[in-house]
């Protein structure tokens, strides 16, 4: 399978007054299309700093990240909104859904930047609700839903403009544990049923177990893989 | 759903906080109407001024009179088509908080030069013929339930005594900024008395009102009447209808740069309120502004969702207060003695001042969020604590 994914010597540092913090050190790394990768490591050890370079929230200091053939690197702040809007879907720890807006709304939000017709979009949002078991749950606000179901939600919004690739930072970081295994198993149905790149940030090893590659990162440093 | 809808969301999600902003601008809205309606009717005067008269009036004081005798000399002035006068009467109608204009006139020539009081012929001819009788602007007759028939007894201050005038006529005005709120007496039944009782205050008039054919030559023709009395007991100052009016309001000028100043002053308040009421809500919203910026809204949405909400609550506010004005500004006509403002109205200028201000409270109450929103990184919006 090709390399959907190509980061290339990436490095990363934040200026704190005039001091330099690394926290990213010329990491390369390549996730082939319809992977499934978790990446693991300890509080500060870079994986949210490289998950938000992949999916173009932040800029390297140094490097290339190249996704599906384009250097989103050299995109400009619009352009890369553009891209993201189109390319990839977010999965949050906190969710962060709107709470004034429906589960609807929510999941809504992403196609209110594309030129769909009324019915297509509703069509497009029920199914991504169909799809995360939360049918019939339409018209509930974010209050409403417990927090599995807001995590299901948040995941419902991530697929509905059908992205190639799926990052989520720490999706069960703040779910019981059934709440966790069901968003797992969601986040595995999609990787396999719907062949979505799934990046995964996560500290808990069960979480992770349902990647196939794990990566490891620790005070910047990719150290290892497994299988 | 559409923007609008999640503008609209937004707005509502403090509903407590909202309705207090949008109170304060309202609040605020009908504040500004009545300074400017206050300040506006100070100008009624002179926007209801003709540009084809002039006044003429000692040049000393207005307060001191001028001779009967200048009339003549006055209408034999080319240029000069008609020549009329009119004198202060004051005294106090049943007890002194009931102020309106009391005029004694040429009755023969006042409403000529004076077409924008609009009277009956009937209504006219009786008032020439009658001289104890007495024309009232319909403002008048409306708030001291007056008719046609009805004795009005003034007691006189300038004119000592007790004057019995009966209602002949019942003007109405012309325009919107036309003075209804005169009472007009028979110049001639005034100085017949001064004659019996106080000779040496007889045959003087207040000012002289002069109808000239071309406004052009008003300069001219005012120099001309000026020249002609210089150097005798009685010189005149001759000045345009609007020039006499503007140097009545000169001597209130500190009070209406004062009201000027404060009825912007409540505009600069009103924008703090929102800014403020902006300010929180989009220190609040901090990490859903990220979560937008990461689906893809770029700068442009931004703007139109914080831009939005603060002109939805300026306009609401404004809308309200402006609606709310006309019944206000209403209600503080009636109780304001009727000549202190003989045109108490909003006018359209302070509507559009009022529009203005509410639309650019709107705009300016968003420009600090909306430059937060835009200069705050997504991963700094997301780690932001509020």
């Amino acid at each position: 399978m090709l390399d959907i994914i190509k980061v290339q010597n990436v490095s990363k540092s934040y200026w704190r007054n005039s001091l330099e913090i690394p926290v990213l050190n010329n990491i390369s790394l390549d996730i082939k299309e319809g992977e499934f990768l978790a990446l693991m490591g300890p509080s500060g050890s870079g994986k949210t700093t490289l998950l938000n370079l992949i999916s173009g929230i932040d800029k390297p200091t140094n490097g290339k990240i190249e996704i599906n053939g384009i250097d989103i690197t050299k995109l400009g702040e619009s352009a890369l909104a553009k891209w993201r809007a189109n390319n990839i879907g977010f999965v949050f720890q906190f969710y962060n859904l709107i709470p004034v807006l429906t589960a609807f709304e929510n999941v809504e939000l992403p196609l209110l930047l594309t030129k769909l017709s009324k019915a297509e979009k509703r069509q497009h949002v029920e199914t991504a609700l169909n799809i995360v078991g939360l049918g019939d749950r339409m018209d509930y606000y974010p209050k409403q839903l417990s927090g599995g179901q807001e995590q299901r939600v948040a995941i419902a919004r991530a697929i509905v403009t059908d992205p190639i690739i799926l990052v989520a930072d720490e999706p069960t970081g703040d779910l019981d544990k059934n709440s966790a295994d069901e968003i797992l198993i969601l986040m595995e149905r999609l990787n396999k049923e719907f062949n979505k790149t799934i990046i995964m940030v996560t500290h808990d090893p069960h979480a992770a177990s349902k990647a196939n590659i794990i990566r490891h990162l620790e005070k910047g440093d990719l150290i290892r893989e497994a299988v | 759903m559409k923007i609008l809808k999640l503008i609209f969301k937004n707005t509502l999600r403090h509903k407590l906080r909202t309705f207090l902003t949008i109170s304060g601008i309202t609040i605020a809205i009908i504040a500004f109407g009545i300074l400017r309606t206050v300040v506006t009717a100070w100008h009624s005067g002179v926007e209801a001024s003709s540009a084809n008269r002039l006044i003429v009036r000692q040049a000393v004081s207005f307060i001191f009179p001028l001779p009967f005798s200048y009339r003549d000399k006055i209408a034999s002035i080319p240029g000069v088509k008609e020549v009329t006068f009119a004198d202060w009467f004051g005294g106090t109608y049943i007890d002194e908080n009931n102020f309106f204009a009391r005029l004694g006139v040429d009755a023969n020539t006042f409403f000529d030069v004076y077409p924008e009081y609009l009277l009956s012929k009937d209504e006219l001819d009786t008032f020439k013929k009658e001289r104890n009788s007495c024309v009232i602007g319909e403002e008048i007759a409306k708030k001291y339930h007056l008719k046609i028939g009805d004795v009005m007894t003034l007691t006189g201050d300038i004119y000592p005594g007790q004057w019995d005038f009966v209602v002949c006529g019942i003007y109405k005005p012309k325009y919107q900024t036309t003075d209804a709120t005169q009472m007009i007496l028979h110049w001639d039944y005034i100085d017949e008395r001064m004659k019996q009782d106080m000779p040496s205050r007889a045959g003087d008039v207040g000012w002289y009102i002069v109808e000239i054919s071309d406004p052009s030559k008003a300069a001219l023709i005012s120099q001309q009447i000026d020249k002609m009395f210089k150097d005798s007991p009685a010189e005149t100052k001759t000045e345009s209808e609007s020039s006499f009016q503007q140097g009545f309001i000169q001597s209130s000028s500190a009070i209406i740069s004062s009201m000027n100043f404060i009825s912007f002053v409540i505009i600069g308040i009103i924008m703090l309120v929102l800014g403020n009421t902006m300010i929180m809500a989009a220190r609040e919203r901090t990490r859903e502004y990220a979560v937008l910026k990461t689906l893809g809204f770029n700068g442009k949405h931004l703007i139109a969702i914080i831009m939005g909400e603060s002109l939805m609550i300026s306009i609401l506010g404004g809308g309200i207060g402006l609606i709310l004005t006309y019944p206000v500004v209403s209600f503080f006509g009636e109780i304001i003695p009727k000549g202190l403002f003989p045109v108490f109205m909003v006018q359209p200028v302070t509507i559009i001042f009022a529009v203005g201000a509410a639309l650019l409270t709107g705009v300016l109450a968003a420009i600090f969020p909306i430059q937060k929103a835009l200069r705050t990184k997504i991963i700094d919006g997301f780690r932001f604590v509020g």
